[in-house]
């Protein structure tokens, strides 16, 4: 928690060094530029929260499907599961949103922008997601599902009841990791034209020439998106540990 | 106390178990009456939990038949999730879900699995918890409770499906001595009510007080199987012999 904070001085202290030691201003920051650029990044900053938040999403439920199918070793679907995985964590997204807006659109499907950024973090993230889960799940002692059988619960209730549970207390850390990482990976969605917070930043750059200040901006504002959903997932880390193991 | 006339609850006949190549369980014979107590005996490795766990299905068999209540748990076609309802099983490491309060850990499977009301479990898991001296810890989670006491929350998790035997292995080897009788009270409590039990154990003493039949086990064969009081004064067999010396100092 403090380090976190602590990271936001630092950053801070890094662009006005000067400032804070003698009082003078060394470099000119434009201050009317960044009031008036304000609204732009607001704007784009809700875009990339929308798509973190959907990425992040859909993400999870893939990845819970795709554990399940692995824990059940369901026939030929298990074998899509892997080469999925492979696929997704092996290449970049850029090349999967490339692959998903221009590729798919040869073959005659079209989504709009939004959907396609979406569905190239979710495809992403699944395979992440799903690996967390399966450790998770591979975590799970074999004296508990043991115990879960012989009171006669089904494979389904075992899952339920048992399994998940236990599973997603392990999981939580890499669950928040990964939740993270999606978050910071829509900045290479503005790719495929998509206002997010990096694409409006490369816009602006690219009209007014005004580097440090967009740059600036552009951090400040994944830091005000990032460290209050770092905040949550650590205090969510931490009720869901509790309730697993007391500590 | 003899309840050989008793009906025939549960039969193994001629009990094949192999793992890999190597045979664990050797053409096991065995009738179970309904209420009678069977301590089953023997060295390590001799293949005493797997013939446990193959009653209630964790293990598949290789060879014989087990037949419960006249129907046989041999074959593709067992319906388990029945079965297991009606044989309670409690393991060595009282493995309770860590996240569930006591009672949820109780009421779990007559809810979900048997579809039971609510409040009729309740009344039930009250009772049982009741009778293990434990009605006050219902809202504890297992990391919360002492190991002789998460093994009574065990067996009472196992009660609570009803059932009409149960299997216990070892439950009292991972407990602290001054743990070990508050557990076995519970059991012999229950054989007085007439439950039908097997009962693996390294406990002489209990074995013995608690058992109408021994079954003493050696390298997957049944070796000797008799009344306690014979078993332990007078064993037929060498092999038993030897093993009871090495709980004699
Ligand atoms: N999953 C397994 N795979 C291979 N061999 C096994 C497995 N489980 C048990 N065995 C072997 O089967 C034999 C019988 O094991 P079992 O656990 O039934 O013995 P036991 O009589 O319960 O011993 P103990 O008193 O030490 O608990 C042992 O030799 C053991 O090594
Ligand atoms: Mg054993």
């Amino acid at each position: 928690m403090v380090y976190k904070l602590l990271s936001f001085g630092f950053f801070i202290f890094l662009i006005f060094p000067e400032k804070n030691l003698d009082g003078g201003e060394c470099m000119d920051i434009n201050w009317q530029f960044i009031i008036s650029t304000l609204p732009l990044y607001q704007k784009a900053a809700w875009i990339t929260i929308k798509l973190g938040f959907w990425g992040t999403l859909l993400s999870v439920i893939i990845g819970l499907v795709c554990s399940i199918i692995l824990y059940f070793r369901i026939k030929v679907l298990k074998e899509l599961v892997e080469i999925y995985v492979e696929l997704s964590r092996n290449t970049p997204l850029l090349i999967q949103l490339f692959f998903l807006y221009f590729g798919l659109t040869k073959l005659g499907i079209t989504m709009s922008e939004t959907t396609c950024a979406i569905t190239g973090l979710a495809f992403l993230g699944g395979s992440y997601m799903s690996e967390a889960f399966r450790s998770g799940i591979e975590a799970v002692s074999k004296t508990q599902i043991e115990s879960g059988l012989s009171i006669g619960l089904s494979q389904t209730q075992l899952i339920r009841y048992v399994i998940l549970p236990q599973a997603f207390a392990v999981t939580m850390p890499s669950l928040a990791a990964n939740c993270i990482f999606l978050f910071k990976e829509t900045s290479i969605v503005g790719a495929i034209a998509i206002a997010e917070l990096m694409h409006v930043t490369q816009d602006v750059i690219g009209m007014y020439y005004q580097t440090f200040e967009s740059l600036f901006m552009l951090v400040v504002a994944y830091l005000i998106i990032i460290l209050p959903l770092s905040f949550l997932l650590s205090w969510l880390e931490r009720k869901v540990r509790y309730a697993e193991f007391g500590n | 106390m003899n309840k050989e006339n008793h009906q025939v609850l549960l039969e193994i006949k001629d009990l094949h178990k192999e793992y890999d190549t190597r045979t664990v369980l050797d053409g096991i014979h065995l009738r179970v009456h309904k209420g009678e107590v069977i301590v089953v005996l023997g060295p390590s490795g001799c293949g005493k939990s797997t013939l446990l766990r193959c009653l209630n299905g964790l293990e598949s068999i290789q060879g014989g038949d087990i037949q419960f209540n006249g129907e046989s748990l041999v074959g593709s076609n067992v319906n388990w999730q029945k079965t297991r309802q009606k044989i309670g099983m409690v393991f060595q490491n009282y493995d309770l879900f860590p996240h569930m309060t006591v009672i949820e850990n109780i009421l779990l499977g007559p809810i979900k699995v048997q579809k039971r009301e609510k409040k009729e479990v309740m009344e039930q898991a009250t009772q049982l918890l009741e009778r293990v001296g434990l009605s006050d810890r219902k809202d504890s989670y297992p990391r919360q409770l002492s190991g002789g006491q998460k093994q009574r929350i065990a067996i009472v998790r196992a009660l609570c499906m009803n059932p009409e035997i149960m299997l216990f292995d070892e439950v009292t080897a991972a407990l602290d001595p001054e743990m070990v009788r508050e557990v076995l009270d519970v059991i012999l409590g229950l054989a007085k009510q007439g439950m039908t039990m097997m009962i693996v154990t390294h406990e002489m003493g209990f074995a013995q007080a608690v058992a109408d039949r021994i079954l003493f086990i050696d390298e997957g064969k049944v070796c000797e199987m008799s009344e306690p009081k014979e078993f332990f004064t007078n064993p037929k067999t060498e092999r038993a012999q030897q093993f009871l010396n090495i709980f004699q100092f």
